[in-house]
């Protein structure tokens, strides 16, 4: 079983709220001062997908990750885990993408890896949350996708999936290759062993430019968005919580109440 | 291809009626279509779903493409995608509007990518830009720390909305439209998958998506007993009661309660939260909410930025006091 895992480096989306911070001039994020990036949390279910694979029935499991500025040791996470290579489409060009020239670069990527029988993809990514890459890779691809997934049972040139849906779940089976965008309840991640650690830090990342798989730069990054940014804004919240106080805890609960059913929020 | 004109609504059906999101969608798509000064179409896919034509005419379409057929009794992305394509190139629309659904998640994207436009999941809120008249679709973004208005200036403009976040019309029984049957012209062949079994989720009570009101604990809350003293406040206010990741991890509840970034998205009319301090990927799941309340003993907690109404103090002396309270003030 060959498989492909698109995994990416963000801002650490658990870092404090209040150390989020936009730049309303150029619409963009400021990373924070002293937070250090991470893998993507939603990829990092889909590495974790593609292990539990793996351990059940072997396979090689590749990590794609496209970005500028990718901090080694962040983007080997995937290998410590336990993934067996690392292709890094690094380049300025790829900087500032969308949904489209993101899947469109990743798509072209995976082309060129060739051999492939399942894609993950987490289901949207917790930068943008755009939510689209994986159908985008599978669309370009000509693949069969199946998004919010949370088991996997491959078998016979086909995979048995559970897909997340709003009444429960569905049991849906899928012929080989596909794409498959993976939701948390696949199960939380593994951490890396000691163990995987040190292979990882022996292990380079193959790193692929453009040209090397084929595209040009207006196809990728900023230039080959096919939607724009107009506005970035942090919703303004802070100041409006009225605080409801008492002489000890039980009569602050109870004025609480008395003020909820006053302003009719209840 | 002609000019694009004109908004239609995806319309997801739920035992044989039309879903709550689908109501929403042609309220709010009844109000884009006025601005454009055109028409509003919706579209029903399925099996057995020609009757709804009319229901969605009453909740403000002026035309519907029905495509009825067996084979699209359950939702499989190639399908859907294949049928969609065919409508989308008969309508051409300028707005394509989808619900922010498990179907929704899965359909736009794909049809997004397939007529080489783009798509914005999961909005709040949608409007016509008077200059250019261009589609704003404001959604949130890093997980609820940020809001972001996107535009595209290809055809059909494709967004998801969140559910609870428009209004949908009263409906007019007596209003008139137009009902266009499409073939669905599917080659089985072609559909890669196949739905083996749908599984309903067990859930006692309200569903936490559809609760008015949820109470909703976090690391806090220090176990399951805690979780019971929220129950009943829940059960009392006729709500659902959630949980941030910790209480999940720590199976004090089950895992489908958590609400957050990896979690459910909810906007109930009310959310109490206990005992949580309030992080990005918590409110990234529930910042939708219209009133917030916050019992937290540390005044410093993220939540009362979020917060409108919030208490300083040990919930487990509050909130007891709060629910008696309560008790009282709904019975009188």
């Amino acid at each position: 079983m060959n498989m492909i895992v698109c995994i990416k480096q963000v801002i650490d989306p658990e870092a404090p709220p209040a150390s989020f911070k936009i730049d309303p001039v150029g619409n963009k994020v400021v990373p924070p001062q002293g937070v250090s990036p991470v893998i993507d949390p939603y990829a990092e279910y889909g590495v974790e997908a593609a292990l539990k694979i793996k351990d059940a029935q072997g396979g090689k499991v590749t990590a794609v990750s496209l970005g500028a500025n990718q901090l080694r040791d962040i983007v080997k996470k995937p290998l410590a885990m336990g993934a067996d290579e690392l292709i890094l489409l690094e380049d300025e060009a790829f900087d500032g993408g969308d949904s489209w020239s993101t899947a469109y670069a990743l798509a072209m990527a995976i082309k060129k890896i060739g051999e492939y029988d399942i894609i993950f993809c987490g289901r949207e990514a917790s930068d943008w949350n755009a939510g689209q890459v994986g159908s985008g890779i599978a669309e370009i691809l000509g693949l069969p996708s199946v998004t919010l997934v949370k088991k996997i049972e491959p078998a016979g040139g086909k995979a048995k999936l559970e897909r997340v849906t709003d009444e429960g779940y569905e049991v849906v089976e899928v012929s080989l290759p596909c794409l498959i965008t993976v939701s948390n309840e696949i199960g939380e991640p593994r951490y890396p062993t000691i163990k995987g650690i040190m292979g990882a830090k022996k292990k380079e990342p193959v790193v692929w430019k453009p040209a090397d798989i084929g595209v040009e730069a207006s196809q990728i990054g900023a230039q080959g968005r096919h939607i724009k940014l107009q506005k970035l804004f942090q919703p303004a919240r802070e100041g409006k919580c009225e605080m409801v106080a008492g002489e000890s805890p039980e009569e602050a609960g109870a004025n609480l109440a008395a003020k909820l059913r006053e302003v009719k929020v209840l | 291809m002609a000019e694009n004109k004109g908004v239609l609504i995806f319309c997801e059906t739920k035992e044989g009626k039309l879903a709550a999101i689908a109501t929403e969608l042609l309220g709010c798509g009844r109000k884009l279509a006025d601005d454009l000064g055109q028409e509003l179409s919706a579209v029903l896919v399925g099996s057995g779903v020609s009757e709804l034509a009319k229901e969605a005419i009453a909740y403000g379409a002026d035309k519907v493409y029905v495509v009825d057929d067996p084979q699209l009794k359950d939702y499989q992305t190639d399908s859907y995608v294949s049928v969609m394509e065919k409508v989308v190139g008969q309508a051409a629309p300028r707005i394509l509007l989808l619900g922010q659904t498990s179907l929704g998640r899965d359909l736009a994207p794909r049809l997004a990518f397939r007529f080489k436009t783009a798509a914005s999941l999961g909005c709040l809120e949608l409007a016509i830009d008077p200059q250019s008249k261009l589609l704003l679709q404001t959604k949130p973004v890093y997980g609820g720390n940020a809001q972001a208005v996107f535009t595209t200036d290809s055809f059909p403009q494709i967004a998801t909305v969140r559910a609870k976040t428009m209004t949908p019309l009263e409906p007019d029984p007596s209003r008139k439209g137009e009902v266009v049957k499409v073939e669905a012209g599917l080659d089985p062949s072609a559909v890669r998958t196949k739905v083996l079994e749908k599984v309903a989720e067990k859930i006692t009570g309200i569903k936490l998506e559809d609760a008015e009101v949820i109470v909703c604990g976090g690391r806090g809350i220090g176990g399951a007993e805690g979780f019971a003293q929220l129950e009943e406040l829940a059960k009392l206010l006729k709500g659902a009661v959630g949980a941030t990741r910790p209480p999940c991890d720590n199976e004090w509840v089950p895992a489908g309660a958590q609400i957050g970034l990896t979690g459910k998205i909810v906007a109930p009319e009310l959310y109490i939260a206990i005992a949580l301090s309030g992080s990005s990927q918590h409110m990234s799941g529930c910042s939708g909410s219209k009133t917030i309340v916050a019992i937290n003993k540390d005044p410093e907690a993220n939540i009362f930025r979020e917060a409108r109404f919030g208490l300083v103090g040990d919930w487990k002396k509050a909130l007891p006091a709060f629910t008696e309270k309560l008790k009282e003030l709904l019975a009188g």
